[in-house]
């Protein structure tokens, strides 16, 4: 009889997790502003991925012809740049360069610091005490100086702008996390798998981290556009990826000397950038209002 | 309350003295860069080498930051102003004296005679934008915030992450095309001199405008957020119910309390102002504090680059410890305790 019960009653907590789980999954739907960006994001994936196979001029390739008037043309629908390369075809190569960069960068960031606020605030003491104050020296850099001069010293490439970007986020993230788990590890469902003798590691893994998912895929998102913009800034600066790589911050840059004649060369760039960011910015405020508890 | 003050400024301290060793390892990490920055790129290997040798910057990490940290507090003199490296460089202040940031290799002069105008200029900047992004976003912020969901909610929100989205060098592009080149109304560079024969207010437009952009509706989304916990608190309803107008509600109840959690980050943004403006002011050809950091940054001149560094993480603990002071303040519940 007890066995029933408790096969039941867990059951129904199955059945009851798999209708919050829908009711989640509805309200994203549902949700304009995250199907908008998630329409964006997809657009730009899907740009990406089919560059190769596209009908595009390679982003590299010079048309000689076209420099004395890069205006759209039949030829290049959005014109080409100063040195004649075709306008479209660097920006769909270029989403490859953002797309591949941003969200690695992102994932390593999240990686660090997920495991930097785990250990903080699941064993809290002198571990946490080490963890959040260096987290405070990291955090009171201006972020866009500590990019500059982590990238200035190590050169851009795409590792170095992995690593500067985990270190300017990694604390960030570290503070979310540690917050949420001070939050969750009081818990009877904790003490609970700690009375059963499982590992500390599958705690965090397996209890903890699925409960701050929500809030932390809502930062992954947001700290994806705001790395977007990062990896646009670094470029327009002229520390970007070295050229010949097409890269949206570099497209602008490169065009601002003939802003005055040609205003499109910047402008289709410029647009692009803010569609990619905008459209996870959306998807991340969608998310978050979809997840509210 | 005393020792609260004195335990906050031993932590600032520290924060400083690890951030400005952190950039000096960074910066720092190949010994002997500062005789080729010093000598410029024409120098022979020789003289280098000599250099290097009489500034003992073959010396181990610690003991050169040690110099370094030195030279600040007015301790020892600058080596580099020794007359005995042949480098001419003279610091009318004198070698040794407190609150020597040393002397820049990039402009060739004492650190200290071209760091604290730039910072000016960038406090103009900022502190315009500052002006606007405050009002701003607190009106786009409590008004969103008023009744979360609804449709002037979904709209000025919209609006916010739309504006966020757009970096500094995209706005500038924008600006730019509209107001320079379609309509020909605003310089497209500012300079800070009337040579051009654009007056100055009007060089500080688009750079306020293109920070304002990119900033106000962040800090829009935290106000919101904010408000909307305080509207679903049972003194407001009982304001409603008791018969309040809106207005009295929102003025007289929500709106204080409303703005203690974004207090701060109104504070953060003035961090974000004096360095995260390099973009802005490389747009605009804007003689400040980001573009110095930037051009000192990629030729590597490292006096300037820790000075800069500096001044940025102090005004960054600074604010932070003003912003806890100003939450007590707000808060009668933490003054109080």
């Amino acid at each position: 009889m007890s066995v029933l019960t408790e096969q039941s009653g867990t059951e129904a907590r199955a059945a009851s997790a798999k209708i919050i789980k829908r009711r989640q999954w509805t309200r994203i739907l549902r949700s304009r502003t995250a199907m908008i960006g998630l329409f964006i994001v997809t657009f730009w994936v899907l740009a990406a991925l089919l560059a190769p196979i596209l009908p595009l001029y390679s982003p590299t390739e010079q048309d000689v012809m076209a420099m004395a008037d890069p205006t759209p043309s039949a030829t290049h629908w959005l014109g080409t740049d100063i040195l004649g390369r075709d306008q479209l075809s660097r920006l769909i190569f270029g989403a490859r360069t953002v797309l591949m960069v941003a969200p690695l960068s992102v994932a390593v960031a999240m990686i660090v610091g997920i495991t930097m606020g785990m250990l903080a605030g699941y064993y809290g003491g002198w571990i946490d005490a080490v963890i959040s104050r260096f987290s405070d020296v990291i955090l009171a850099f201006p972020v866009l100086v500590l990019y500059v001069i982590l990238i200035a010293n190590i050169g851009p490439s795409i590792i170095n702008i992995v690593i500067a970007t985990t270190i300017a986020s990694a604390p960030g993230i570290g503070r979310i996390t540690r917050g949420l788990v001070l939050g969750l590890k009081h818990q009877e469902y904790i003490a609970a798998a700690r009375l059963r003798g499982e590992s500390t590691l599958f705690i965090m893994l397996v209890e903890l981290l699925p409960n701050c998912r929500s809030m932390l895929i809502v930062d992954a998102c947001l700290r994806i556009g705001y790395t977007i913009i990062t990896i646009g800034i670094l470029g327009f600066l002229g520390l970007g990826l070295p050229p010949p790589n097409p890269d949206w911050g570099g497209m602008v840059k490169e065009s601002t000397t003939v802003l005055n004649v040609w205003p499109l060369m910047s402008l289709v760039p410029s647009f692009a950038i803010v569609s990619l960011v905008l459209g996870f910015n959306l998807l991340a405020d969608g998310l978050r209002e979809a997840w509210k508890p | 309350m005393a020792t609260f003050l004195a335990k906050r400024l031993a932590m600032m301290l520290v924060t400083m003295v690890a951030a400005s060793f952190l950039v000096f390892a960074v910066c720092e990490f190949t010994p002997g860069s500062v005789a080729r920055k010093s000598l410029g790129p024409f120098a022979t290997q020789e003289q280098v080498d000599l250099l290097t040798q009489k500034l003992k910057a073959d010396d181990p990490l610690l003991v050169r930051y040690g110099r370094w940290a030195g030279v600040l507090l007015g301790i020892i003199p600058d080596p580099l102003q020794d007359p005995s490296t042949g480098l001419n460089f003279t610091d009318p202040r004198g070698a040794r004296y407190f609150g020597n940031f040393g002397y820049s290799t990039l402009n060739k002069l004492p650190v200290n005679d071209v760091i604290w105008d730039r910072l000016g200029n960038t406090a103009i900047l900022g502190g315009l934008a500052f002006l606007l992004i405050v009002p701003l976003s607190i009106i786009f912020g409590v008004l969103s915030g008023l009744k979360e969901g609804g449709i002037l909610d979904r709209s000025l929100s919209v609006v916010s992450i739309t504006f966020t989205s757009i970096p500094e060098f995209a706005s500038g592009v924008f600006l730019v095309t509209l107001f320079v080149i379609l309509w020909p109304l605003l310089p497209g560079t500012s300079p800070l001199d009337t040579g051009s024969g654009w007056s100055i207010p009007s060089q500080l437009v688009l750079p306020v405008a293109v920070l304002v952009i990119y900033d106000f509706g962040y800090v829009a989304r935290m106000i919101r957020v904010s408000m909307i916990g305080v509207m679903e608190k049972p003194y407001i309803r009982t304001a409603v119910l008791k018969g309040m107008s809106t207005r009295q509600v929102v003025l007289g109840h929500a709106l204080r309390n409303a703005m203690i959690a974004p207090f701060t980050v109104l504070l953060l943004q003035i961090n974000f102002l004096i360095s995260g403006v390099v973009v802005t002011e490389l747009v605009f050809a804007y003689p400040g504090f980001g573009r110095l950091l930037l051009d000192a940054s990629l030729f590597g001149d490292i006096a300037t680059i820790e000075a800069a560094t500096l001044i940025t993480v102090a005004i960054a603990v600074t604010t932070q410890f003003i912003g806890d002071l100003g939450y007590m303040l707000l808060d009668p519940r933490i003054r109080l305790r």
